[in-house]
């Protein structure tokens, strides 16, 4: 059987994130967790392989011991089984440190069963880099396919997948070999509404809590901080664009009146638009 | 197929109460809620009364998020510009435990939850029970949205809130009439702690309440709410869903008006609004309670009205039933009866022994008689708080005359037989 293992984050949601007004940081506070949603696409194309030609999926995050309310929701979607790599060791890790413990992490869990592919999303909402992918895939010297529209075809026997990828002008079809790693492109399938015996089975499942010597890791230097070399030297919010807005009144408060007034006064700041409208009407 | 010994359909105060009190009794619990997480459609003032939760969670006091304790208690009869009122404090209100706090909801109801998934309960959200499973009379499990979604238990607890679908459906409970709601809207507003101790007199974890009724609901049965949160106000009306619909007025306009009242503006100054949050309170009291058991189910919390209207008191009725609920059902279970309407009987008479049932009932008669009397909103406060001023005015004019003009103030425009019969509906409503 087919194994799978899809690395989730868990994010803040950023559509509900706003920048504090003076010190430029995030404002973190009761903005709620979510999962990151390009992986739930990275999820849900693993599922669609698991139900149609069988498949054992492992959902995996590097996180906070909160993250686990992510993976039990990866499960409620029909994951097989949930690790959740967390150690204070882990704080403060950029890209090259998170691919580095995940690639690790996804070793041991290869030591019990062989993995065929790894799915990510194409990158987090909230750092926007697309970087951990393709460094667990370089790691672990998987052949990485990215920004993946659409799965064609696997084939377990002769350990080969087919697949669409989106690229500048047009879209590729790929055929490689098995294990590869695949970042998922958004859109690319609708996450499933999970079944109420998986809700409950995922309600009840123990989600396995790995710390750095579970996840294979001796030497703290490549992780964490440590094995963070990104240094931030400035955030900053843009400033917002100040642009009065004018209100048109006129006596008659007529529609036409006002739109006459309206125009008059765009011609008037804006000649170069009454000369374009002209220049078209000609 | 899921079998579990009860299910508590919907995370707020009643069915978290519920839920946890059952699986520490070793139950196996599913608790489902229709929310994107527990709390997610949850609103209240709020003001946590310890009692109920203690006796659910001795220890929440060194875990729970809580904001403020309260240590003064102000009473405010609101006109258009000033108000008349009592305010109680004391340092007895200093001693530990504390009796009261002051919450916010959506991190409170974070903490409940995950005490209630430590006790063992399986929550599932974003799920909406649709149906209750019947065999003939009894139910025996429910219904939700999802595929193969059926799951069974042998007795399942309604705690699904004021507009309890679900009790409504399966006939257990008759539409909501209007006269037994009201619509509540609140707001938090931003404020740094400085402000909000220098503004309220209080010191760091005091807390200060204020409750209101008067012109701020122009007419309307309801009353308004200010309590001082850590950094934060909260700030509220509410009137009978009814009045509302009669009168058409907005509910945020109302609020927008109370704000600007004279005597409110100055306290919450400069606040950024954190959340605008409103919902239905059940108000009908006792004599618009519905069948709250019956074969396999039993009703907690809001969907069954237990909500004391006067003193402001819904969260800590809804833990204790939800409290008393678990207990019938953990003791059937122990002596292995059948939850039948007649063996449930007994969460009725756990009920009536306790403040719950007692507190309705002395106030049974309250709603009828404010929402017959809308003089007890509009012309009583006008006339305190004219009374007040008349006093209060030195012009040359003797307090004896004074006085005589205040008396005819009330007469003219009560009469002495109405006054007499306010005072007797006011005793009535009260006793």
């Amino acid at each position: 059987m087919l194994h799978i293992v899809v690395c989730i984050k868990q994010v803040p949601d950023s559509a509900q994130i706003r920048v504090h007004p003076v010190t430029n940081t995030i404002m973190r506070q009761g903005v709620p967790a979510i999962i990151n949603p390009y992986d739930l696409y990275a999820l849900e194309e693993a599922l669609r392989i698991k139900d149609k030609f069988g498949a054992y999926v492992t959902v995996i995050t590097m996180g906070p011991p909160q993250a686990e309310n992510a993976l039990r929701k990866a499960l409620s979607f029909g994951a097989d089984d949930a690790i959740l790599v967390t150690d204070r060791a882990f704080a403060g890790a950029d890209t090259l440190a998170t691919s580095f413990a995940l690639a690790s992490a996804i070793g041991q869990i290869e030591k019990n069963m062989p993995v065929d592919l790894v799915f990510c999303g194409k990158q987090t909402i909230d750092g926007d880099t697309a970087q951990v992918g393709p460094g667990i895939a370089k790691r672990l010297e998987l052949e990485l396919l990215t920004y993946i529209s659409s799965i064609e075809s696997v084939n377990a026997a002769k350990r080969e997948i087919v697949v669409q990828r989106r690229s500048e002008g047009g879209v590729q079809v790929l055929k490689t070999r098995l294990p590869s790693l695949i970042t998922m492109l958004e859109g690319s399938n609708e996450m499933r509404f999970a079944t109420m015996p998986n809700m409950i089975r995922a309600a009840k499942t123990k989600v396995s809590r790995w710390d750095r010597v579970a996840a294979g890791i001796e030497d703290v230097s490549n992780i964490g901080l440590k094995g963070s070399p990104t240094v931030v030297s400035k955030v900053f919010a843009p400033s917002p664009k100040t642009v009065k807005a004018e209100m048109v009144q006129t006596e008659s408060n007529d529609p036409q009146d006002l739109a006459a007034s309206l125009l008059m006064r765009m011609f008037t700041k804006f000649p170069q638009v009454r000369e374009e409208i002209a220049r078209s009407a000609n | 197929m899921e079998k579990f010994d009860c299910i508590v359909v919907g995370a707020g105060p009643s069915g978290n109460a519920a839920a946890y009190t059952l699986a520490k009794a070793g139950l196996s619990v599913l608790q489902i809620e229709r929310g994107e997480y527990p709390g997610s459609k949850n609103v209240q003032g709020a003001i946590l009364y310890s009692d109920a939760l203690e006796r659910i969670i001795p220890e929440f006091r060194d875990e729970a998020p809580l904001e403020r304790h309260i240590i003064e208690q102000r009473m405010w009869v609101l006109d258009d510009d000033s108000y008349i009122g009592t305010h109680y404090r004391s340092d007895a209100f200093n001693q530990k435990p504390y009796n009261r706090y002051t919450i916010l909801r959506a991190q409170f109801d974070k903490w409940f939850s995950e005490k209630v998934a430590q006790q063992g309960v399986l929550v599932i959200c974003e799920t909406t029970v649709t149906d209750l499973i019947m065999d003939g009379k009894r139910v025996v499990g429910v219904r939700t949205d999802r595929e193969q979604g059926e799951v069974f238990a042998d007795i399942v607890i309604l705690a699904d809130g004021v507009n309890s679908l679900l009790a409504k459906k399966a006939g257990f409970h008759p539409e909501l009439n209007p006269g037994d709601v009201a619509l509540a809207v609140k707001e938090i507003l931003f404020l740094p702690q400085e402000s909000v101790e220098s503004r309220f007199n209080v010191n760091e974890g005091e807390g200060v309440v204020i409750e209101m009724i008067g012109k701020i609901t122009q007419g309307m049965m309801g009353t308004g709410f200010l309590y001082t949160n850590q950094e934060s106000i909260t700030i509220g009306v509410g009137c009978m869903l009814s009045d509302f619909k009669k009168e058409r007025i907005p509910p945020y306009l109302l609020l927008e008006r109370m704000k600007n009242h004279p005597a409110i503006k100055p306290l919450i100054q400069g606040g950024e609004m954190k959340e605008y949050t409103a919902h239905l309170i059940p108000e009908g009291g006792l004599r618009a309670m519905p069948q709250i058991c019956g074969d396999g189910w039993m009703i907690v919390g809001d969907s069954g009205m237990f909500v004391n209207a006067v003193h402001r008191e819904g969260s800590n009725l809804a833990m204790t039933t939800g409290r008393l609920a678990a207990e019938t059902v953990i003791d059937l279970k122990r002596a292995g009866k059948d939850f039948t309407s007649a063996n449930l009987a007994s969460y009725r008479s756990r009920l009536d022994d306790s403040f719950v049932m007692k507190d309705l009932a002395k106030y049974r008669d309250m709603p009828g008689v404010f929402h017959a009397n809308p003089q007890f909103f509009t012309t009583y406060p006008e006339l305190l708080n004219n009374a007040a001023r008349t006093m209060l005015t030195v012009d040359g004019g003797d307090k004896k005359s004074k006085e005589r003009e205040i008396l005819r103030s009330f007469t003219r425009s009560r009469t002495l037989p109405g006054l007499l019969s306010d005072a007797y509906k006011m005793w009535r409503a009260l006793r």
